[in-house]
């Protein structure tokens, strides 16, 4: 379908975004790349009365990696992550999710922060900044906040943005221990479609092999992305085995609440999500050991 | 309700084009409808099956997924944009005819610029990279092998001289 009337304002700058917000309100909505957004218009899921278009906004747009992670602007499109080879060196789990993300031609126009903001529970990015504990910076007339990935992410679709507030960049956590291994790995239809389930996992090791710190994440299984801190920091202290992989995977598994739809069952997603779990966990340790 | 219209200025194939456009006009549609580049095809209207592919600033978007007044100051390439003035055929094209790459050619449009923009990055992709490179492209007559032998051999004469 088309998408329904609305009104358009472009936005030279975040100040002048924030202010149509403050202006419009819940009647407004920002456009950035419009990969998640235009659908949902063209589906007359949404009708706003107003865009603003923060696209052109440059100073969204920046990446900069820094000694403790990288920060990248909100506007920031996911090809420009995709192919700076410094930041994946610095978060390697950003790179290896990224390759999951839609296909060539939305990766070109898709941005960091309407991924983000968009907050599908399915959607590659959300399980990445959960995982890592990621800090947003939001923005609004009234004044600045900052939230982790988890008080930001409240439910299907949904965010803690405020509708006068504007995403406007995000800081990615690297971990500094000598030894980090990371993997990203997803089930959907066609690869670049929305995933059924997704699992992603970092674990730092020490000299002698044993866990300094792991992380597991799901997507797809539940109202936000899922990560499992309690349950990976059991890894801490040994050398991780198969089989305490193998109980992580499914103790995670236990705690999801997938959901049926035409693509998959609950019953499937779970299972599903125990199997790529101990995958990315897997590999995840395997890539650390290769760190000497 | 009358819908504002909103001024563009968008180079269209070389072409510099002015319009007048509301803003909730596709960029797929008024490549269309305003400057009848039909080339372009319009499939799902959802950003899934790559079919309205153009290239913005040189890289491959899906035109569905913009709005007209988003391209103001941008430059846009269509598949009108891919042969010759005169007709001719690009290599690209040439070698999806060689390969018989299409069948109903539906989705050519999209899969060319696709394809397009792969070689522009990297002349010398390998199966895989072409397989990743049209992966948002929907085909329901090839089964896709012909379109990665038509993007190899396009490769293969493009890294020997031209023809």
């Amino acid at each position: 379908m088309k998408s329904p009337p609305f009104e358009y304002a472009r936005a030279a700058s975040l100040d002048e975004a924030c202010a149509l917000l403050q202006q419009h309100g819940d009647a407004a909505k920002l456009l950035a790349g419009g990969q998640s957004l235009v659908p949902m218009m063209a589906m007359r899921l949404l009708r706003p009365a107003w865009l603003i278009d923060i696209d052109e906004i440059a100073a969204l747009k920046s990446v900069r990696v820094e000694n403790d992670g990288v920060r990248t602007g909100a506007g920031a499109r996911q090809v420009m992550l995709e192919r700076d080879a410094a930041l994946g060196a610095r978060v390697p789990l950003l790179h290896q999710a990224l390759a999951w993300v839609g296909h060539v031609q939305t990766r070109n126009r898709g941005t960091v922060g309407g991924s983000l903001a968009h907050a599908d529970p399915s959607a590659e990015l959300p399980l990445v900044a959960q995982l890592l504990g990621a800090r947003l910076q939001l923005r609004s007339d009234k004044g600045e906040r900052s939230l982790t990935a988890s008080e930001f992410f409240v439910g299907p679709m949904t965010t803690a943005l405020r509708p006068e507030e504007c995403l406007e960049a995000i800081d990615w956590p690297a971990w500094l221990e000598p030894r980090v291994g990371s993997a990203f790995t997803e089930i959907s239809a066609r690869h670049g479609d929305f995933a059924m389930v997704s699992a992603a996992a970092q674990i730092a090791l020490d000299g002698d092999g044993r866990c300094l710190r792991a992380a597991l994440g799901l997507g797809g299984v539940g109202m936000t992305p899922l990560a499992f801190a309690a349950l990976a920091a059991r890894l801490v202290g040994a050398r991780p085995s198969e089989t305490d992989f193998d109980a992580l995977a499914r103790a995670a598994a236990a705690q999801c609440e997938p959901s049926d739809d035409l693509h998959a069952s609950a019953a499937y997603r779970r299972h599903v999500a125990r199997v790529l779990a101990l995958r990315a966990l897997r590999e995840a340790h395997r890539d650390a050991e290769r760190v000497r | 309700m009358s819908e504002a219209l909103y001024p563009i200025r968008v180079e269209v194939n070389g072409v510099a084009r002015t319009a007048q456009v509301h803003a909730r006009l596709s960029l797929v549609d008024w490549l269309r409808d305003a400057l009848r580049l039909t080339g372009t095809h319009v499939g799902c209207e959802q950003g899934v099956c790559g079919a309205c592919s153009i290239l913005l600033d040189g890289e491959a978007v899906r035109a569905c997924l913009m709005y007209a007044v988003q391209a103001d100051g941008h430059r846009v390439t269509t598949v009108e944009g891919l042969a010759a003035p005169d007709g001719t055929l690009s290599v690209l094209q040439d070698s999806f005819c060689a390969t018989h790459g299409l069948q109903c050619g539906y989705c050519t449009p999209g899969l060319l610029i696709a394809a397009q923009a792969l070689l522009d990055a990297n002349p010398r992709p390998s199966e895989a990279q072409i397989r990743d490179a049209i992966g948002g492209n929907l085909c329901r007559c090839t089964g896709y092998q012909q379109v990665v032998e038509a993007v190899q051999l396009a490769a293969e004469r493009l890294a020997g001289g031209g023809r």
